[in-house]
């Protein structure tokens, strides 16, 4: 089997010390290939959007390995961590966090002009990105001026521009209504089958129905799978 | 199900005979329900039997094509416009299942519920994918929206279903750590309690 795009060996992430602590993630191992869409359920508090940050290198694991196309992200700097999460890594939010004085295809540029991209070109690829998503004509729009289905293209022309393999998204349906929620699902599900892998958080079965495997998380540990996992894909957490 | 309101409805649309009207009924529902060639012509021979339609004939094959009557009209009129009757719920045997294992000694409840929610989410990847093949959301053609609502309907309730799972999961957990809170049960106090007794009489 092929090297996963993103590869989390037993993490751990501690929160607070003392009687305060909080452990968030208890021993995680979990992994996502190129071309698979894999679905984060569980309840309020068992830490699957603590997963998620982690797998973004938006935080740190108080220990394990978080490997993302074959870069440690806990071994890396803050610069380098920046530079993989604009280059290798796609984050789509349930509140969208578009810039609101940029138009949409300033928005889905910026990682790309920060990384250094012409802005022209950079421009060309946000453009071919929101047409790709279905919303070429509202380009030089104002987020404002958009309703949140369009805000939420926009957000993921932005996560996926530049070629990014690995897609990482946050309840991205919570804002939004059941029919354009699942226009956006169809978005990512179709990002995943062009070959990125891709990671959805969401507490909605329905919405975890369009993933390929179906990872349950409880008190910051897998307790179940469903899907076509074998048993490399998911490693039981050591015993305590 | 009303396979006799089913059939009424098909035939308002134009006359057909029985293998035809199982291949209508089918396209508009998938093979959610299959009907059996020998129960549609049951149903028409009652519904004959009825007046709520009329064979009238044969076609070049041979099969009787039948046709509605003003009182089928009427018939499939009324059912339209009846809401489905929810006086009984139907027996669930999941909700029974679960009754019985939260009260029968030496069941595993939480592995019921697991197991469960594994094999209802793996259905409802099914329905999603068949979704995604049937593209229904823009569906032209009546009988492809028609099977896209019915697969909408199958995902519904089995996101009902798991939700209720979940439900479950947290409120047992709940009254587990309720039990716990209220302190060890007797037997436990019993075999603790003489324990500094002991110690005592052993100084």
């Amino acid at each position: 089997m092929t090297d996963p795009v993103l590869r989390l060996t037993d993490v751990r992430r501690v929160h607070g010390t003392g009687a305060t602590q909080v452990e968030a993630l208890r021993g995680i191992s979990f992994a996502a290939y190129a071309g698979e869409l894999v679905a984060v359920m569980g309840p309020s508090g068992s830490g699957k959007s603590t997963l998620l940050t982690i797998a973004g290198g938006l935080d740190q694991p108080t220990s394990g390995a978080v490997v993302v196309e074959g870069a440690d992200l806990t071994g890396l700097g803050l610069d380098a961590r920046a530079r993989m999460r604009r280059t290798s890594i796609g984050y789509v939010f349930q509140g969208f966090n578009l810039i609101p004085a940029l138009t949409a295809a300033e928005n889905v540029a910026l990682p790309r002009e920060l990384d250094g991209v012409p802005a022209r070109t950079a421009r060309q690829e946000a453009r071919a990105a929101l047409e790709e998503v279905g919303i070429g004509e509202l380009a030089d729009r104002f987020p404002d001026d958009m309703s949140g289905g369009q805000q939420q293209r926009v957000a993921i022309a932005r996560a996926v521009v530049g070629e990014r393999r690995l897609i990482l998204a946050d309840e991205p349906t919570g804002a939004l209504d059941t029919e354009t929620g699942e226009e956006i699902l169809r978005l990512l599900r179709a990002r995943c089958d062009a070959g990125a892998a891709g990671v959805l958080v969401t507490h909605e079965a329905r919405h975890a129905a369009w993933a390929d495997r179906v990872v349950f998380l409880r008190d910051g540990v897998v307790v179940d799978e469903t899907g076509t996992a074998s048993v490399d894909l998911l490693t039981e957490p050591a015993a305590r | 199900m009303s396979v006799k309101h089913a059939l009424l409805a098909l035939l308002e649309q134009q006359p057909m005979y029985g293998y035809q009207l199982r291949a209508e009924f089918e396209q508009r529902t998938g093979t959610t329900w299959p009907l059996n060639v020998g129960q549609v012509y049951t149903t028409l021979t009652r519904l004959e039997r009825d007046g709520l339609a009329a064979a009238q004939g044969e076609d070049a094959e041979g099969h009787v094509i039948y046709r509605i009557t003003d009182a089928g009209r009427t018939e499939v009129a009324t059912w339209f416009t009846t809401p489905v009757a929810r006086t009984q719920p139907p027996r669930d045997e999941l909700a029974i299942k679960l009754a019985l294992a939260v009260t029968v000694p030496g069941v595993d409840v939480g592995t019921v519920i697991q197991q469960q929610r594994g094999a209802t989410m793996k259905a409802l990847q099914d329905y999603t994918r068949l979704k995604r093949q049937a593209a229904g959301a823009t569906a032209a053609e009546p009988s492809d929206l028609a099977w896209s609502l019915v697969l909408d309907s199958l995902v519904f309730a089995a996101e009902a279903e798991i939700r209720w799972l979940d439900h479950c999961e947290a409120r047992l957990r709940r009254a587990a750590v309720e039990l716990d809170r209220r302190g060890p049960r007797p037997t436990d106090d019993a075999s603790a309690a003489p324990a500094p007794s002991t110690e005592g009489r052993a100084r």
